[in-house]
């Protein structure tokens, strides 16, 4: 695709929506779960482009935003003991929290830092042997496998100063309570394609046997979106409701097996809580026992606590494709990227942060 | 925050690799993907390589572009 020149893919654009326009006879309603498609969605003016029949809304697929109030609240609180170092993944550092967030602590002098690879955190643990350095890791099936290869390198390098704060979530749980619930109504899927690189497309059978929903599994380019698109409606043509591959030349079948295996070999699936979707089960993921050592959670006693989401933010049903941004009051006013109330303001990959920055 | 970059793999020592980003050389980790060789692409998030991107699917991608747009200029 990428050696194609402009004009060749304005053809083919053009021709993709011309038979998206011809298929979609009736309203459709699509959820993208993943944050990068909303974000290329947005930025491809895809939404522009597509016929009025078809409505495309965000789901819980930003990490950053189902992060609940109360795990940035212990993550501040870890970072406020003696000898502590917090590391995390940019994204999170403007998320607030009841009283503050990760930036506004790392500014009064917290040894709060970004980093960009969990292999990062085992560097900086080995070069200052006197602090405790534990990593606030968050992240989807896409990224959990890269924290556990970490945890198990850890061990195995016996790095005794290194701890793992984990706040993972399981995206195929989280689909199913949203079906569950009945009040997100679509007539299917854009599955995420990187997700889908490790966990492959058996997961998402629930979708088409028990919701007779349809599901297809996307790449990122405005041509897969809009590909991935038509790949739905062509179901709906056809009577069907399976899971169909759009992203082939990432993802496999069954996943990538060896990143899955190390993901089971350290990490089991735990109940978790979703900001706007509550408690999850085997949604969330616990250190196993070989790794006990590393719990942040177990080694600094600090437990979690539920606190309620910022008064007005409609985050909760924005993340579960029930509201749109601007039917919320703080949208923009009290709330925009600069300062923001709820966390899918302040991720880039955030609903509302897409509305805001591109308009919708 | 799920996001993949591709690369070219341009030398493997063990578990690593050094991988060319459009120019970029960046060490990754291919504790996640081992079954990979100089030259392969592989699709990279937060230092680990996580895929190897097979051409041939790319290809049949930019087929059913092609077939698509035949029905297009057939029709019109």
């Amino acid at each position: 695709m990428h050696q194609r020149n402009s004009s060749y893919k304005a053809d083919v654009t053009t021709a993709i929506i011309r038979e998206i326009s011809r298929l979609a006879n009736r309203p459709f309603r699509f959820m993208e779960v993943c944050g990068t498609h909303t974000v290329s969605i947005f930025r491809s003016g895809i939404r522009s482009l597509l016929p009025k029949e078809i409505e495309l809304v965000s789901g819980p697929g930003c990490p950053v935003c189902v992060t609940p109030v109360g795990e940035i609240d212990r993550a501040i609180s870890m970072a406020a003991l003696k000898d502590v170092t917090l590391l995390t993944f940019g994204d999170l550092m403007k998320v607030p929290g009841t009283y503050s967030s990760l930036s506004d602590e790392r500014a009064k002098g917290k040894d709060i830092r970004v980093i960009t690879s969990p292999l990062d955190a085992l560097e900086v643990a080995i070069r200052e042997p006197d602090r405790r350095i534990v990593f606030f890791g968050v992240g989807f099936e896409t990224t959990s496998p890269a924290i556990a290869a970490s945890v198990k390198e850890a061990k195995a390098r016996r790095i005794s100063n290194f701890y793992l704060l984990s706040c993972q979530r399981l995206i195929p749980p989280a689909m199913k309570t949203l079906l569950s619930s009945g009040n997100t109504k679509i007539d299917g899927f854009i599955l995420p394609g990187h997700v889908s690189v490790i966990i492959g497309k058996r997961p998402y059978s629930f979708i088409s046997d028990r919701f007779s929903l349809t599901g297809v599994i996307t790449g990122f380019e405005a041509l897969d979106i809009l590909e991935g698109i038509y790949m739905l409606l062509r179901q709906h043509k056809e009577g069907r409701s399976d899971i169909e591959v759009q992203y082939k030349r990432a993802v496999k079948q069954e996943g990538n097996t060896l990143a899955l295996k190390i993901m089971e070999e350290v990490f089991k699936p735990v109940s978790a809580r979703w900001r706007g979707l509550g408690i999850i089960p085997e949604s969330g993921m616990a250190l196993r026992e070989g790794f006990n050592r590393m719990d942040a959670t177990a080694a600094f006693d600090i437990p979690y606590e539920d606190k309620p989401d910022p008064p007005g933010c409609l985050c909760g049903e924005i993340l579960q494709g029930i509201k749109l941004p601007r039917e919320c009051s703080l949208f923009g006013t009290r709330c925009v990227p600069q300062d923001p109330v709820g966390p899918c303001m302040v991720s880039s990959e955030g609903s509302c942060a897409a509305f805001y920055r591109y308009g919708g | 925050m799920c996001l993949g970059v591709p690369g070219n793999i341009v030398s493997i020592e063990g578990d690593l690799a050094d991988v060319n980003f459009g120019g970029v050389i960046r060490r990754v980790s291919l504790m996640l993907c081992n079954d990979v060789k100089i030259g392969d692409y592989v699709l990279v998030h937060v230092g680990f390589a996580i895929q190897r991107l097979e051409k041939e699917d790319a290809l049949e991608t930019l087929r059913l572009f092609e077939e698509i747009e035949k029905a297009h200029h057939a029709s019109t």
